[in-house]
């Protein structure tokens, strides 16, 4: 029981690195980059 | 008392300490207070484990729910690999350990109920149906709102940010409105209900400990999933423990901790550690 849960958190690990390195091919940090360097006017309540 | 001191640097609790460090490092940009300008650095490509709004003017890196948003309500509707990834990440290596020891937020829900005040303890049936209020809110204005609620543009507003976040309005809203004369003269009836929703956070955060984040925040809804598998455990020592619940007592999200110390509900503040007066309460790897 003890292994099969460490299995399942070693393989949430490695799929999370696998998604975050997708994600970086296709260029989404940028995508995160230009919002996150805009003043997000929704969040501070100006629409 | 034997315990109390446990787990302390200086005055400071280990917690304490770790939260203001955290909330320095992610909020650094000092010069963004007082500009009034927010950080356009790299590092913004960079989702921290935290809600940490990114028109903080202090901000340092990006809001991993707010990331989430927009990439699920940008023009392509993609999946978002990347942040889904960061959050994964996190999720597995801390569960809401990231709530307890690192959130700018929790902090400041856990300094507003220090306030002398009186303190509500929330009845039991109406707290646990309210638990799953998060998920709602996760599962809807997190997800399914981006990815289905286009405006014209086809693109979709961070629904959770817009509406919601008290987050957003303490630490981006507010400091930005201060100092920018423009943005507050654009400040209207959406401004107002969101330092509604930020007010009512604030008083009652001053009766129940982190009401939001027991009840509203979807990124602890999101680490939540996460905490049976996490890396980072908790262990009690049944043999050691003498069931006198000052752990229960002392703990802020309401947690059985006897009866389940590794509930998705627990965020990992140490504090159920630090009282303990056999120490049967220890980080522990996976159990059974």
């Amino acid at each position: 029981m003890k292994t099969k849960r460490l299995m399942v958190s070693i393989g949430i690990l490695a799929l999370s690195v696998l998604f975050i390195g997708i994600g970086v091919v296709n260029k989404e940090h940028m995508e995160v980059m230009q919002k996150a360097v805009m003043v997000c006017l929704e969040c501070i309540g100006i629409g | 008392m034997f315990g109390m001191h446990r787990h302390r640097i200086g005055r400071l609790s280990f917690q304490r300490l770790c939260q203001l460090v955290f909330a320095v490092f992610i909020n650094g940009y000092a010069a963004g207070f007082q500009k009034g300008k927010i950080y356009t650095g790299k590092s913004k490509a960079f989702c921290v484990p935290v809600l940490n709004c990114y028109s903080c003017p202090g901000a340092l890196g990006a809001c991993p729910i707010g990331s989430l948003q927009t990439v699920l309500g940008g023009m392509g509707h993609h999946v978002p690999f990347y942040v889904l990834g960061m959050l994964m990440l996190f999720g597995i290596l801390l569960g809401r350990a990231a709530c307890g020891l690192l959130c700018p937020f929790g902090l400041v829900q856990d300094l507003l109920y220090k306030i002398p005040a009186p303190k509500i303890k929330v009845p039991l049936k109406a707290d646990k149906p309210a638990r799953y209020l998060k998920y709602l809110i996760l599962l809807i204005t997190v997800i399914l709102l981006p990815l289905f609620a286009a405006d014209k543009t086809g693109i979709a507003p961070p629904y959770f940010c817009k509406y919601i976040c008290p987050a957003g309005t303490l630490e981006g809203g507010i400091p930005l409105l201060l100092t920018n004369e423009s943005l507050r003269s654009a400040a209207g009836a959406l401004f107002s209900w969101k330092l509604l929703v930020l007010l009512v956070v604030v008083f009652a955060s001053v009766c129940i400990h982190r009401p939001f984040c027991r009840y509203l925040c979807p990124l602890g809804a999101f680490y939540a999933l996460f905490q049976r598998f996490s890396f980072f455990q908790l262990h009690l020592d049944t043999e050691k423990c003498i069931g006198c619940k000052k752990c229960e007592r002392s703990c802020p999200m309401a947690v059985e901790v006897t009866k389940n110390i590794n509930s998705p509900e627990c965020i990992r503040c140490g504090k159920c550690r630090a009282v303990c007066p056999t120490e049967a309460i220890t980080l522990g790897k996976h159990q059974k």
